[in-house]
């Protein structure tokens, strides 16, 4: 059964070329997907559409239907705005690109965090501080207590992408998207958000659509592809078969470019003696 | 070095918790508040005790500071101490009136018109440039037309004028919040449009939007100064400061506290509104503040 299918999707803005057109995906219960293409290719539109959330002026036709246990199938494309900010949170959430942009300025974190529990789950008062407290602490941030208090800008960049990690997954959604979510960090702690973000996904069997122009990266976290170029589906599959086989020209050039920067950390390993 | 830091001192000498700028802006705050709230504290008394009564015209004409008169009296030979108490309320109920009227009509205006549908955004728009192009004197002589013209007439032409420029700040303002990253992602966890407002929008706008309406304020005074000299504001005893400098212009140069006194009081009120209005937008706005 799936959580999440895509079928024939197509977007446009008032006026001009389709963004994206005939876009067709499922994502199974628990499954884990990966949408990959270049920036401007229509990622994060596909991920706001799944949400509802097209920027005013755009225009979706097709179908993208959730369908999440216990709370029934839903035909988002075309739904009222009622039924959909059920859906949200609760069937399915965003964690975004840039973690600095994405959070109040003016909102302490705690604020922040107590937000979507204090909606979705009812939660109040000392309820509602243990929950931000334990939320805070299953995305390892230490010293809860300090960065509830603390305004974003206060707080570094990783630990600002682990607040918003803690965000989305607060009412456990059957669905996390997470659009490009490592691109703005620094490369140190880029692996390390990727790991918690794997390690959570595993833990509370939700379903991932993970969004990045990085193949590589992709192919470490997902088990099927789908690239997307200029709002085109080029490729999709299983990732093994999508890297040892691909069969669009886009599609080999990504893997080569892949395996081409693999060889040369590869060589770097090897003259460096791997210290770095 | 700025001047700031050259005035108050090296921040880091005795590891003080706050930074020099912190310091400077609880100065503002603070300077701001004496200003108004000798001001406010005028007017209290005011409605109390007076020197003398407001409409008591025995003393003689346009006399120096002394005794029994201590800032001396007018052309008319009423007090000017009594005259300047009671224009501190007027000039408080002038500014604080029109601030309410125009602050509540314009942000709810400039809210809807923010989230508004592009066509009705357009005539909306539209409609407000008019009302700003609009001569508050003109919108003042309207309104005092309709009822006969006191301070509450007054108040209600000000307050009108200022919606209409305080609305246009708001619509863009909005605009410029829900443009932003963070309420779409607050969208994807469920916040409705009326919880996107009062916990997203209303805040972030807020700082900016503050020190406009102390702006608005200050000019609110002003501007009644301006319309009861007409003999659109406040009428007879009720001293504005307006009306006061404008009529003492004549006897500068003979009774010069007339002029000054009024004068320095407008200027005082302004400043002071304007200060504190700085300093609260550093309390709404975190980012403005450095990390201690
Ligand atoms: N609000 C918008 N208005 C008009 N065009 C947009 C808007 N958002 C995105 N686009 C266009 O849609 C295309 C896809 O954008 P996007 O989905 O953000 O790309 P990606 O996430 O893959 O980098 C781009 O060409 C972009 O210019
Ligand atoms: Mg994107």
């Amino acid at each position: 059964m799936s959580l999440l299918e895509v079928a024939g999707l197509r977007v446009r803005p008032g006026d001009g070329r389709d963004l994206i057109s005939d876009l067709s995906f499922t994502v199974d219960a628990g499954g884990r997907f990966g949408l990959i293409g270049e920036s401007g290719s229509g990622k994060s539109l596909t991920a706001l559409t799944i949400m509802g959330l097209l920027p005013p002026g755009m225009t979706a036709s097709g179908s993208v239907t959730l369908d999440v246990p216990g709370m029934g199938r839903t035909e988002i494309v075309g739904a009222g705005e009622r039924r959909l900010n059920r859906l949200r949170g609760r069937a399915a959430s965003v964690v975004f690109q840039e973690p600095l942009t994405a959070l109040d300025p003016l909102m302490r974190i705690g604020h922040q965090v107590a937000g979507p529990l204090r909606r979705i789950q009812g939660l109040r008062g000392r309820a509602l501080r243990e929950a931000v407290t334990a939320a805070l602490e299953e995305v390892r941030l230490a010293e809860p207590g300090r960065i509830a208090k603390a305004y974003p800008h206060e707080i570094s960049g990783g630990q600002r992408q682990r607040v918003a990690i803690a965000m989305a997954i607060a009412c456990r959604p059957a669905l996390l998207i997470a659009d490009e979510p490592t691109t703005a960090l620094d490369v140190t702690v880029q692996a390390e958000v990727l790991a918690l973000l794997d390690g959570l996904v595993s833990a509370h069997s939700m379903a991932l659509l993970f969004i990045s122009h990085d193949l590589a990266v992709v192919s470490g976290i997902t088990d099927h592809v789908l690239i997307l170029k200029d709002g085109v589906a080029v490729e999709s599959g299983a990732v093994l078969d999508v890297v040892n086989g691909p069969r669009h020209p886009y599609a080999r050039e990504l893997v080569d470019s892949a395996r081409e920067l693999d060889a040369a950390l590869d060589g770097l390993n090897a003259t460096d003696g791997g210290t770095r | 070095m700025s001047v700031e830091q050259a005035v108050i001192g090296a921040p880091e000498e005795d590891g003080a918790k706050t930074t020099p700028r912190h310091v400077s802006r609880s100065v503002t705050l603070t300077i701001g508040c004496v200003l108004v709230g000798v001001i406010v504290l005028v007017a209290v008394v005011s409605l109390f005790w007076v020197p003398f009564a407001p409409e008591d015209t025995s003393g003689r004409r346009l006399m120096p500071p002394g005794l029994p008169h201590l800032l001396g009296t007018d052309k008319l030979g009423r007090d000017l101490l009594t005259q300047l108490m009671i224009g501190a309320r007027i000039a408080l109920a002038a500014g604080a009136g029109s601030v309410l009227l125009g602050g509540v009509i314009g942000i709810a205006a400039g809210l809807a018109a923010g989230f508004a549908t592009r066509w009705l955004d357009d005539v909306v728009s539209a409609l407000l440039d008019i009302l700003i192009a609009f001569p508050t004197l003109l919108l003042a002589m309207l309104v005092a037309a309709t009822q006969a013209a006191s301070l509450t007439s007054a108040i209600v032409a000000i307050g009108l004028a200022m919606s209409a420029i305080v609305a246009r700040l708001t619509r863009v303002l909005v605009k410029r919040v829900l443009a932003q990253d963070f309420i779409t992602a607050s969208r994807t966890s469920g916040t409705s449009w009326p919880r996107v407002v009062i916990e997203h929008v209303l805040p972030n706008i807020w700082p900016t939007l503050s020190v406009n309406l102390a702006l608005q304020f200050g000019l609110a005074v002003l501007a009644e100064a301006s319309l009861s000299y007409l003999g659109l504001g406040a009428p007879p005893p009720n001293a504005s400061w307006g009306r006061m400098l404008q009529e003492a212009q004549a006897s500068v140069f003979i009774a010069p506290v007339g002029v000054i006194a009024p004068g320095v009081l407008i200027v005082v009120l302004v400043i002071g509104v304007n200060l504190i209005a700085d300093g609260f937008r550093d309390v709404a706005d975190p980012t403005r503040r450095r990390r201690r």
